[in-house]
C-alpha cells in the first residue's frame, strides 16, 4: 500500500471566517445576545407587574427624576459617540487620541453613575425601598413612599432590580474600558475610588454598599493582568466597544418603559 | 491571536478606517432627538397605551441606530446580520408569547 501524506497544517492566513470576523468579537456578540435575554426578562417581569397591578401601580418620578433621567441618557449617548471615536483613533494607530476617547467614555459612564446613584438615594429616602437597603435615619416619619413596600412589593422589587442590574453593567463597562485604556496603571485608581466612596459616603448610602464592586471589580483585574498582561490592540477596544453601546441600548429601552411611563407630571 | 485571527482584525480594522466620521455624529443627534421627542411626550398626558406604543416604537428605531451604526453591524456580513438578529428577537417573540396572553387574562379577568 503506498503511503500517503496527510496534512495536519495550521489554518491558512486567508481561510474565510463563518461570520467574516474575528473569534473575539463573536464570542463578545454572544455574550450580548444572552445577556439581551437577561434584561429581556427584567423589562417583562417589570411589564407583568405593572399591568397585574393596575391602578396601584407607582408613579414616582417628578419633573426633577424625568429631568435627571434625561441627563442620564444624554450621558450614556454622548459615551457612545466617544466610544465610537475611540475604535476609530485605534484602527488609526493613534494611541494617544484611543486613550483620551476611553477616558472620555469612562467619564460619562461615572458621570450616569453617579447620578443613578443620587436618583436611588433620594428614592430610598422617600421609602421607596428594599428591605434589604440600610433605612435613612429621620426619613421614616414623613416619607412620601412609606407604605409602598408594603402595598405595592413588586413596583421597588423590579424598580431596583432591573436598573440595579443595568447600573452594575455599567459600573463593569466603566472597569473594562479603564482596564483597556490604562492598563495596570488603572487597579490602584480603582482602589482609590472604592475607599472614597466607601470612606466618605454614610453606611445607608448606596454609594456605600455598592462600591464593593470596584473592589471585586480591582481583584479580578489585577488577577487577569497578572496571569496575562498584554497590551489591547484595535480589536479589543472594538470588542469592549460592543459592550458598551449594548449598555447604552438596554437604557433606551429601560428609560421609556420605567421612568417615563411611570411619570408624575401635574397638569399646568 | 493566532496569524488567522491576526488578519481577519487587521481586515476588519481596514474596513472601519473608511467609515465616515460625520455619519456618526448624525447618529448621535437623531439619537438625543428621538429622546427629546420621547420627554416632551411625557408631558403632554397622553393615554397610556397610545404613549407606550409611540415610546417603544422610537425605543425601537434608537436601538436599531446604535446597532446598525454604534455596533457596526450594518458593516458585517449577511450571515452574521441575521443569525444574530434572527436569534435574539425570535426569543424576545417566545417571551412575548408567553407574556401577553396571561397579561391579557389579568386585564380581563383581575387579579384573583
Amino acid at each position: 500500500m503506498a503511503d500517503t501524506v496527510v496534512s495536519h497544517d495550521v489554518p491558512s492566513v486567508y481561510e474565510p471566517s463563518l461570520f467574516g470576523t474575528y473569534s473575539k468579537k463573536i464570542g463578545m456578540w454572544l455574550f450580548l445576545m444572552s445577556d439581551s435575554l437577561t434584561f429581556g426578562a427584567l423589562l417583562y417581569a417589570y411589564s407583568y407587574g405593572r399591568i397585574s397591578l393596575g391602578a396601584t401601580w407607582q408613579t414616582p418620578f417628578h419633573s426633577a427624576s424625568i429631568i435627571n433621567a434625561t441627563i442620564m441618557t444624554a450621558f450614556l449617548l454622548t459615551s457612545s459617540l466617544t466610544m465610537v471615536l475611540a475604535v476609530r483613533a485605534s484602527v488609526q494607530h493613534n494611541a494617544k487620541m484611543q486613550t483620551l476617547w476611553l477616558l472620555a467614555t469612562i467619564a460619562c459612564g461615572a458621570g450616569f453613575v453617579i447620578l443613578h446613584g443620587m436618583e436611588w438615594s433620594k428614592l430610598i429616602a422617600e421609602g421607596l425601598t428594599l428591605p434589604m437597603f440600610p433605612a435613612v435615619p429621620g426619613h421614616e416619619a414623613n416619607a412620601e413612599f412609606v407604605n409602598v413596600t408594603k402595598v405595592v412589593p413588586q413596583f421597588p422589587a423590579t424598580f431596583f432590580t432591573l436598573t440595579g442590574m443595568h447600573m452594575l453593567h455599567v459600573t463593569l463597562g466603566i472597569i473594562y474600558l479603564g482596564v483597556v485604556a490604562l492598563r495596570r496603571k488603572f487597579i490602584p485608581i480603582l482602589v482609590g475610588l472604592w475607599l472614597i466612596a466607601w470612606l466618605a459616603t454614610p453606611s445607608y448610602s448606596p454609594f456605600h454598599y455598592g462600591a464593593h464592586v470596584l473592589l471585586l471589580g480591582a481583584i479580578v483585574c489585577g488577577i487577569i493582568l497578572w496571569l496575562k498582561p498584554k497590551v489591547y490592540d484595535s480589536s479589543d477596544v472594538e470588542v469592549a466597544g460592543l459592550y458598551w453601546h449594548f449598555v447604552d441600548l438596554v437604557w433606551m429601552f429601560i428609560f421609556p418603559l420605567v421612568y417615563l411611563m411611570s411619570a408624575r407630571i401635574l397638569p399646568t | 491571536m493566532d496569524a488567522t485571527q491576526l488578519a481577519l482584525a487587521e481586515r476588519v480594522a481596514e474596513e472601519q478606517r473608511h467609515h465616515k466620521m460625520a455619519q456618526f455624529f448624525w447618529v448621535w443627534a437623531a439619537l438625543l432627538v428621538m429622546t427629546a421627542i420621547e420627554v416632551y411626550l411625557t408631558y403632554q398626558n397622553m393615554p397610556p397605551a397610545k404613549m407606550l406604543t409611540i415610546l417603544m416604537g422610537l425605543s425601537l428605531i434608537k436601538a436599531a441606530l446604535i446597532i446598525g451604526f454604534f455596533m457596526h453591524l450594518r458593516y458585517e456580513i449577511s450571515r452574521m446580520k441575521w443569525i444574530t438578529m434572527c436569534a435574539v428577537v425570535g426569543c424576545l417573540i417566545l417571551m412575548t408569547i408567553f407574556f401577553f396572553p396571561d397579561a391579557q387574562r389579568i386585564i380581563t379577568l383581575g387579579v384573583k
